[in-house]
């Protein structure tokens, strides 16, 4: 094959942003690329006139009858039929038909394009992918879009469109696809040779062919990649323009700022450019992208950046609560930004713990975040992360917000704070933590008992302390031991855990910070006399079941334990 | 609701009596312009850095309501060459503060566009502002079959006392108030509206951290493709119908948004605070001025070691404020 004839043409079809389209035809033309240019019947006749007067100083430039071409429809095809036929006849030179829209923007020198095309006469590039094979994005069909009837416009009556698909599916319908036939979709923008594309134009069967693809879903992206199949020596099964769908299968358009991703495609052409994207159109079409210095391809950062838009769209950022993401409460995934600790019962063990565990961990350890004057923040700040207030009355407002406000300000710092049954506990809270799975809660029970062991059991003010903390703590270790639970948790009583405190304590500091050596125990509090209190609290009707079986001091009779030191 | 809503634009009608035109330039409305609607109150000195800001993003005509000022904003705006001016003497309160009188002149000019109502204080940040104008915004939220868009408020302050570093006509407010609070934000459901109600920020750390509940709402959709049935309900925290206020992902997913930077705590606020503690014309009797009327004189500064400077709208996005959902 001659290089004369390893010419590269261009057919385009056109329906919105007729100046854009009108410029990048003239920098075809320029270049050497004849142009044939399909308008939308729906364009009105004084903007299609104006674009002919445009291009009117253009030889290599030929417009064509137009069709009605809607998303998905036949048009489109048939649109690119005549177009092909048309280039075919007016450019005998032309040995590769690229087909673009009016939306394409050329990402490489023309120069390198055509050379890189007549180093592969013989190469049809075009994505075609086997219908059996696949699991196409939009709409969940494959196979059917070819043995199914489409009588309803997708995007307009949408409804309509899935009950006609339901009612042929349970009446197993079928249509039977043409003989040799094998169904295959692929982008529809593709690039192939004159004699491939002479061979689908001229088929024998081409009306049979067409009476078929009329009736299949999208044909503009069935005909050519069928046909291609059946009459192509070789195949390269991908688009060598650059196009990227939404989850609707709506095209994402390029903007301004994507030109330094643009400049590392792979692609010679990008679909689809805003229209008013001025800096897109003059660094390509004006030769500043062959002066510019040469960048490395790198396909990948495209592809990463549209698939994180993507993922942000579907699956958000976890534990993020905001304006326009609001996940209901059955969601289970996510629910906070970051693992967390919630510690009940050992700072009423050791005095000192929250300090302890701080330098141990090398962590901000909170006291009571929840305690009900004020928000015990770690050294005692007054506000932290975020400008998180430590008022009280702003954090009880929504006490659930606070802490997934607090975990997602200190992401990558993990938050370790108090709880007890003094603080304003709140069922809902305790619910959301108990199912969250970046909770970690790790329970002593009846502990905060101890803080209690000066007072007399049989007062009336102290026996409904000791009741209400109590019953709070059964509510949250209830939640925790629920079904529903998923956060990790670790439940002992203070009986159980003072068999072993030191084994124990290593277990809690073990789930915080896992990477670390346990330092040894902190100094717990005296337990001397516990159990008379313990005791007394029994005989005053109120006997300190989370506590476990803790053993009761054999003192006979009600005697103050303080005097027993 | 629908009753609500039909009541709601009754009355924008009615309203729309009190309302005299100034300057009428909205035979220079073309189809697909983006519009801008706001009422004012004395704000002549913002007035000059409002416009520009909005011209640069792309807004194509002012549609503005002046409520009586004294201090030239209604002769600055009449000259200005893309300002439709209405004046009206009436009650602000009772013309549930602005929004019937610019219901109406949304119903009657903003069929068909995209409107944008902002206050004069308030500035439209959203995902890629400073490379894409509000067109490459509308005409995505088209194709994405959106017909609202969200921009919670961020209110903005300043380091040290507001009276500190005054405000000149023209300046970037935000070289002032160049903070704000990152993460204290609160937001809950409200079932009738089925929008969402956002509290917090600075206002609700230093002025209502004893009854967070009065605390001011921060939720707002400010840019709607307009119809005649649409009309806001409250301020522009609600519209009707109710579809319009579905502006988040109840699935985990995020949607994009944008955010109005608010630069209310300049030292404009203070004689402002103090007039309209006498005139009452604010939402819930003022009440809020009230607070700021205390709060400022007894904590001069909003500023706290946890505030965060603004950088750009990254960095909002970044802090989870706002989001690019999968405009990319």
């Amino acid at each position: 094959m001659s290089a004369q004839n390893g010419r590269l043409g261009i057919v385009m079809l056109c329906h919105t942003a007729l100046e854009r389209a009108a410029q990048v035809a003239r920098f075809w033309a320029s270049a050497g690329c004849p142009v044939v240019i399909h308008l939308d019947r729906a364009v009105p006749a004084a903007e299609a006139a104006a674009l002919r007067r445009a291009l009117g100083d253009v030889d290599a430039v030929r417009f064509l009858q137009r069709h009605r071409c809607r998303w998905g429809s036949w048009g489109l095809v048939a649109a690119t039929q005549d177009a092909c036929a048309r280039m075919l006849r007016d450019f005998p030179q032309v040995g590769h038909v690229c087909l673009t829209s009016g939306a394409c923007l050329p990402l490489r020198p023309v120069a390198e394009m055509v050379a890189w095309l007549a180093a592969r006469p013989e190469t049809d590039f075009i994505e075609s992918v086997a219908v059996a094979d696949l699991a196409w994005t939009v709409g969940g069909l494959s196979d059917e879009r070819f043995t199914l009837w489409f009588p309803f416009d997708w995007r307009r009556q949408r409804w309509l469109f899935d009950r006609c698909v339901d009612v042929q599916r349970r009446l197993r319908i079928a249509r039977e696809v043409p003989r040799p036939l094998q169904p295959h979709l692929g982008s529809q923008w593709w690039c192939l040779t004159r004699a491939t594309l002479e061979a689908i134009l001229h088929d024998p069967k081409r009306r049979r062919y067409e009476r078929f693809f009329r009736h299949v879903w999208i044909p503009d992206e069935a005909y050519f990649q069928t046909l291609a199949r059946l009459h192509s020596a070789r195949i390269e099964s991908r688009s060598l323009t650059l196009s990227k769908f939404d989850r609707n299968g709506r095209p994402h358009l390029f903007y301004d700022d994507h030109l330094q991703l643009l400049r590392r495609s792979d692609c010679f052409l990008a679909r689809k450019i805003w229209p008013q994207a001025e800096r897109l159109y003059d660094f390509f079409l004006t030769g500043k992208a062959a002066q510019a210095t040469p960048v490395d391809p790198q396909p990948g950062r495209i592809q990463q950046h549209f698939a994180r838009a993507e993922r942000q769209r579907e699956h958000g950022r976890a534990g993020l609560y905001m304006q326009s993401r609001f996940p209901r409460d059955a969601l289970e995934r996510g629910r906070t930004a970051a693992p967390y600790s919630v510690l009940w019962g050992p700072s009423a063990l050791y005095p000192e713990f929250a300090r302890w565990l701080s330098d141990a961990a090398a962590l901000r350890v909170h006291g009571h975040l929840y305690a009900r004057d004020r928000v015990q923040f770690a050294d005692e700040a007054q506000v932290y992360n975020g400008a998180l207030s430590d008022s009280a009355a702003l954090r009880d407002y929504n006490p659930r917000m606070f802490l997934t406000n607090l975990i997602w300000n200190t992401r990558g710092e993990r938050q370790c704070f108090q709880y007890g049954p003094f603080d304003a506990t709140d069922g809902a809270l305790e619910c959301f933590i108990a199912t969250d799975p970046n909770a970690h809660v790790a329970v002593i029970s009846g502990a905060w008992a101890l803080g209690l062991a000066g007072l007399d059991p049989a007062q009336e003010a102290v026996r409904h302390q000791l009741a209400t903390a109590q019953k709070a703590e059964l509510a949250l270790i209830d939640r925790l031991r629920s079904p529903q639970a998923r956060a990790q948790v670790q439940i002992w009583s203070l009986a159980e855990y003072l068999e072993a405190p030191d084994e124990n304590l290593a277990q809690v500091f073990g789930m915080i910070a896992p990477l670390r050596r346990p330092p040894a125990s902190p100094v717990m509090v005296p337990l001397e006399g516990f159990g008379g209190f313990v005791a007394r609290a029994r005989d005053a009707g109120l006997p300190l079941v989370t506590l476990g079986d803790y053993p009761v001091d054999s003192v006979p009779g009600p005697v103050d334990w303080r005097a027993t030191e | 609701m629908r009753a609500q809503r039909q009541i709601k634009l009754a009355r924008a009608l009615r309203k729309s009596l009190e309302l005299r035109r100034v300057r009428d330039r909205t035979r220079a409305i073309r189809p697909g312009m983006i519009l801008a609607f706001t009422t004012l109150r004395n704000e002549a000195v913002r007035l000059p850095y409002f416009l520009q800001y909005y011209r640069d993003l792309g807004v194509g005509h002012f549609l503005m309501v002046d409520n009586g000022s004294d201090d030239g904003s209604d002769t600055f705006l009449a000259e200005q060459p893309d300002v439709s001016l209405w004046s009206s003497g009436a009650s602000y309160r009772r013309s549930g503060f602005g929004v019937d009188w610019l219901n109406h002149l949304q119903w009657r000019y903003g069929a068909g566009h995209w409107t944008l109502v902002v206050d004069v204080d308030e500035f439209l940040v959203y995902p890629f502002c400073e490379s894409r104008p509000l067109q490459a915004l509308t005409g995505w939220l088209d194709e994405a079959g959106r017909r609202s868009f969200s921009a919670m408020l961020l209110d903005m302050y300043p380091k040290g006392p507001l009276t500190a570093q005054p405000y000149v006509a023209g300046q970037n407010p935000f070289e002032i108030a160049r903070f704000f609070d990152a993460g204290n934000l609160t937001i809950r459901r409200n079932p009738r509206y089925r929008n969402l109600w956002i509290q917090g920020g600075v206002r609700a750390r230093a002025f209502f951290a004893d009854r967070p509940h009065a605390a001011p709402a921060l939720n707002k959709t400010p840019l709607v493709r307009w119809t005649r049935k649409y009309a806001y309900v409250s301020s522009t925290h609600m519209l009707l119908p109710r579809g319009l206020n579905r502006v988040y992902d109840e699935g985990g997913g995020e949607l994009a948004s944008g955010v109005l930077l608010h630069a209310k705590f300049l030292d404009t606020l203070l004689p402002k605070a103090r007039e309209e503690i006498d005139r009452r014309e604010h939402y819930g009797g003022g009440r809020e001025y009230d607070a700021y009327g205390e709060g400022l004189e007894r904590a001069a500064d909003l500023w706290c070691p946890w505030s965060t400077e603004y950088i750009n709208w990254r960095q909002l996005e970044i802090l989870g404020l706002m989001s690019k959902g999968d405009w990319a």
